[in-house]
């Protein structure tokens, strides 16, 4: 008995939960029969065990909520007033479920007042029906029948029939569609054979003995490994590779029964938002992405709590009432939009709102009151820095404490929660315009492949998930290590990689000097940033358990966990995320970019640009975007030689020409002289500077347009005024024929670009690219604008559009040519600063033919060619 | 009866000595007691930390005593000792210089701190125990584990 009530309170609790959620939609949809189908099937399921198992309590209430959903499969309307009392039904059985868990019996008390009130309901639902069916119901008596003539024998009579029709017992429910059926059970038939009979329920605890012991298997594994790597020719290799790969298979399969859906733990969201919904008469649409993220069962125990008080918390305090939201202009749905996707061996979860965001003058206060910071101290302090106070114990800034949140139990409890799992938590807040919780969780417990490297005489392992290739520094080597005031950088094709010693970040350079040349160059990446770590030594990749850091330790951002090596040494494991930081422009810039583009969808948000400062010609300061540059270089001024008039200097076995900012166009004749070296496929320039002075990282903003002549405008940069050089001027200076070299014979006219950028530099900037690629631009600052000047009759072969930008963004635009027959066949070539995992999902959903990163100029060349090559061929 | 008496008021302390100083840990919290050997330092953790290691297939942290109550480190190249205790799931090693025997210790010898005592130390200290000749003084282990708020509050 006690089996078969434990697996009854698991099975009914599960069925719950999906009643909850289908309910709620059935709320908005009254007309979906199938959802309505579905709750009747599974409270009904619930009252036939109940009443099997002797649990009146239980059953009287089961029965009561079937009646009234019955009469929803009637036709009756689901009233706002008929849901809620289903569900407070569902929450009185939870209630009875968790005493029956418990004390093994139903507790006492009883529940008149509720099936009085679903039997309230019912009645109220079946009057205004029942006068429309009264006719059907024959009450009263029959007309006398007058017959026609004598019945046959066997023949019934009118009277006897109807007689027999009233009192045959009928099940007042109408049949179910039964289509419907007949798919759903085609459906099942696959279904009931991977998870119907073939399933099995297992604890928790069954699972995660089993997964420590294969973790242990993995480590001895490695030992063995480690030991037969000794012995060259060994009895034991063969069975020891066998060994090796039944421990991964088996490895993999219990870390598959481990990980569940996140959508799992969001279940509960949409009835939790219904409920304050009414509770607090706001109108809240919950949008949940990416429920389908898997992630450890353990993990995802842990964050069901905080991100329920999350969700709350957005309702609650975060979204304003109707009237609030149409006084400040916003629509009067808040929303609240949870997500959730794996970025570089992470979880990353969100929980965004479009409300009034944090209030950072009343989190100052209530921080200087608990004497967290002197009021000193705190008018220095950043916004960002303020919010971060939210999470300090105890601290709860709501004035009233309402019947939802705000009970004091606040965003400390969510924070401790995430620390223990290893994980972080961030807000960003806007005022009026929202808030968002960012959560990352490591994959703790998890096992990982990673490089095993050497620094300052220790070793430690990198994820190998963030490493995209290992590169050997050699001094005369292909890839060469330059340095541009204190940075190192990495030349790696075409590309300039921002390099960071381990030992040195990790203060165990032992040596002293910073000697990166002789390293290994560990080329990382996370998010969209790509950097070099440096280390002495790499050893080999190992499959390592990652067992979380000390709670004493876990305050080093460099590090995410520790884990035990083959030979039994602890390492610890290089977080990328910490090394990026410690880099300084940090993905979390990145991510304040892209989640501000997402909040406000019409300002568009201009992620900083890694600038090259220098001087030529003249003291100011001058600034070219550091993507555009192929190198840095250092030449003797003495190899300089005139040619035709013109500066060149022989540069990897070709002449180039060199183009001098001063006004007469001299380069000195003695002396080191710096080159800004540009390259476009075979063709390189370079132009003469006088001084490299830094890089630095910018929104770019240019106040002041330029006159031309090689001046796209000036900007402040720094604090300081820059004049923003135009590439795009000099290019044509150094070959005359940069435009037209392209153009071979046989082909007719150059292909048509349109060029979609609301950002005047972007276009000036991409324009010469395309025309010395040899097409034809024509540009535009806005996709209305393009849009209107493809109607208007223009032929063009491809377009190119900026994905944020104010009115029409990028995907609006691909969407609007997809949709119009005279211009579907054009293709579009998405352009964007920002390229996420869900930035490409909705690009392939809208249409895009590629997506290229904005500063990807050989990307985008190579993206160009093949759209049009296509369209030719075609 | 008195015999039982007594001994319901007693308790067993594991004795360890750090800098020639006696200090009482109480058994119930005392894993094992054991020699760290391969260690493995943590770079940028506080100078606590002594580091990490790989105990029987757990990850222990090792705790630095001398420094945690303000003593330079130690000279002598004997292999120090470590004594396991349990915290919050997570297994610590308290670096000591060597491992006493276990004492039985009647409550009621038990003196609150001298108040002139370190208050490093006296934030630690459970009380004092006057035995023959010495002193020993009872460890608080959570209060020795607090490392990140002193190091906060510093």
């Amino acid at each position: 008995m006690d089996d078969l009530l434990r697996e009854f309170v698991t099975e009914t609790n599960e069925s719950l939960d999906v009643v909850d959620v289908e309910l709620v939609r059935f709320e908005q949809d009254p007309n979906n029969a199938k959802i309505l189908d579905n709750i009747f099937r599974l409270v009904h399921t619930i009252k036939g065990t109940c009443g099997f198992l002797g649990l009146p309590r239980l059953e009287a209430l089961a029965h009561a909520a079937e009646t009234l959903m019955g009469k929803f499969r009637d036709g009756a309307p689901a009233t706002k007033e008929a849901v809620t009392v289903v569900l407070a039904t569902i929450d009185r059985i939870k209630h009875i479920l968790e005493s029956l868990e418990r004390d093994q019996r139903e507790p006492d008390g009883a529940d008149h007042d509720l099936i009085a009130d679903l039997e309230h309901v019912v009645e109220r639902l079946a009057s205004p029906q029942a006068a429309a069916a009264a006719p059907l119901q024959t009450v009263g008596t029959l007309a006398p029948q007058v017959l026609e003539r004598r019945l046959r024998p066997g023949e019934d009579s009118l009277d006897d029939l109807e007689r027999a029709f009233r009192n045959t017992p009928v099940d007042p429910r109408p049949a179910r569609p039964v289509k419907n059926e007949a798919a759903e059970v085609a459906a099942a038939d696959d279904e009931s054979v991977k998870n119907g009979s073939q399933s099995i329920r297992v604890t928790v605890d069954t699972i995660e003995k089993l997964m420590t012991m294969v973790s242990e298997l993995v480590l001895t594994r490695n030992q063995l490994l480690e030991i037969s790597r000794h012995h060259e020719e060994s009895d034991f290799k063969t069975p020891l590779q066998r060994l090796s790969n039944v421990t991964a298979e088996l490895q993999e399969g219990v870390m598959k029964t481990r990980m569940q859906p996140i959508g799992n733990a969001w279940q509960k969201f949409p009835r939790i938002v219904r409920d304050l919904c009414n509770e607090l008469g706001k109108q809240i649409d919950l949008d949940m992405q990416g429920a389908g993220t898997e992630l450890d069962r353990q993990v995802l125990d842990l964050i069901k709590d905080p991100l329920t008080h999350m969700v709350r918390n957005s309702a609650d305090h975060g979204l304003e009432t109707p009237a609030e939201r149409r006084a400040a202009g916003k629509p009067e749905h808040g929303r609240i939009r949870l997500s959730a996707y794996h970025e570089g061996g992470y979880i990353i979860v969100q929980v965004a709102d479009d409300g009034r965001g944090l209030d950072t003058e009343r989190i100052k206060a209530k921080a200087i009151a608990q004497g967290l910071v002197s009021a000193a101290e705190a008018a220095k302090l950043s916004e960002a820095q303020i919010h971060k106070f939210i999470f300090a114990p105890g601290f709860s800034t709501v004035a009233k404490v309402t019947n939802v949140s705000g009970r004091g139990v606040g965003m400390d409890v969510v924070r401790t929660n995430i620390d223990q799992i290893g994980g972080a938590i961030d807000v960003k807040s806007v005022a009026g315009v929202g808030l968002s919780f960012t959560i990352k969780i490591p994959l703790t417990l998890a096992i990982v492949a990673a490089l095993i490297v050497e620094a300052g005489g220790e070793r430690f392992a990198i994820p190998q998930l963030s490493v995209i290739e290992l590169v050997r520094a050699r001094s005369g080597g292909e890839h060469r290590i330059e340095r541009i005031k204190d940075m190192a950088v990495l030349r790696l094709r075409e590309k300039l990689l921002p390099l960071a010693r381990l030992s040195t970040l990790l203060g165990v350079n032992a040596g002293g000097a910073d000697d990166i040349e002789g390293g290994y160059i560990v080329v990382t990446q996370v998010g969209s940033q790509i950097f070099g770590i440096v280390v002495d030594g790499v050893f080999d990749t190992e499959e390592i358990v990652v067992k979380p850091m000390s709670s004493k330790l876990r305050h080093i951002a460099m590090f995410s966990g520790n884990t035990i090596l083959g030979d039994g040494a602890v390492i610890m494991i290089v977080d990328p995320n910490g090394v990026a930081q410690a880099l300084g422009s940090t993905a979390a810039t990145q991510m304040a970019a892209e989640e501000a583009a997402l909040a406000r969808p019409t300002d568009s948000a201009e992620p900083a640009t890694s600038l090259l400062l220098f001087r030529a010609g003249s003291s100011q300061l001058k600034a070219v975007p550091l993507s555009l540059i192929t190198r840095l270089e250092e030449i003797d001024a003495r190899k300089i030689e005139l040619s035709n008039g013109r500066h060149m200097v022989q540069y990897r076995g070709q002449l180039m020409p060199l183009i001098s900012l001063q006004d007469d166009g001299k380069v000195k004749s003695e002396g080191a002289q710096p080159l800004l070296v540009f390259a476009d496929g075979a063709r390189t320039m370079a132009l003469v500077v006088d001084e490299i002075v830094d890089i630095v990282e910018e929104r770019l903003d240019i106040q002041v347009a330029g006159n031309g002549g090689g001046v796209l405008g000036s900007a402040i940069i720094k604090g300081q005024a820059t004049e923003v050089i135009d590439v795009g001027h000099f290019l044509p200076l150094a070959f005359e024929d940069w435009f037209r070299r392209k153009e071979q014979p046989g082909r007719l006219k150059p292909r048509a670009v349109l060029l979609i950028d609301d950002s005047p530099f972007f276009r000036n900037m991409l324009t010469p690219v395309l025309q010395a690629a040899g097409y034809a631009v024509t540009s535009v600052g806005s996709g209305q604008e393009a849009l209107a000047l493809i109607r208007d009759g223009g032929q063009f072969d491809v377009a190119i559009t900026d994905i944020d930008m104010p009115e029409m963004d990028g995907f609006e635009f691909a969407e609007a040519v997809r949709n119009d027959a005279l211009m579907a066949g054009l293709p579009v070539i998405a352009l964007s600063s920002v390229v996420s995992a869900e930035a490409l999902e909705r690009g392939r959903q809208v249409g895009f033919h590629d997506y290229v990163a904005k500063f990807d100029r050989q990307g985008l060349i190579a993206a160009l060619k093949e759209q049009t090559d296509l369209g030719r061929a075609a | 009866m008195t015999s039982e008496n007594t001994s319901r008021n007693t308790k067993e302390y594991v004795t360890a000595v750090i800098g020639g100083q006696l200090f009482g840990l109480p058994i119930l919290r005392v894993q094992d007691v054991f020699m760290p050997e391969h260690s493995t330092r943590v770079p940028l953790a506080p100078p606590e930390i002594a580091g990490v290691l790989n105990l029987r297939g757990r990850i222990v942290t090792l705790i630095d005593m001398r420094y945690r109550i303000g003593l330079p480190p130690r000279e002598d190249a004997s292999p120090a000792m470590a004594i396991g205790v349990e915290s919050r799931g997570e297994s610590f090693g308290l670096l000591i210089d060597n491992v006493g025997e276990v004492l039985e210790l009647d409550e009621a010898g038990r003196e609150p701190n001298p108040i002139n005592l370190d208050p490093r130390l006296a934030r630690m200290s459970l009380g004092i125990h006057r035995l023959d000749g010495q002193l020993l003084m009872l460890i608080d282990v959570e209060r020795v584990l607090d490392i990140g708020t002193t190091a906060i509050a510093a």
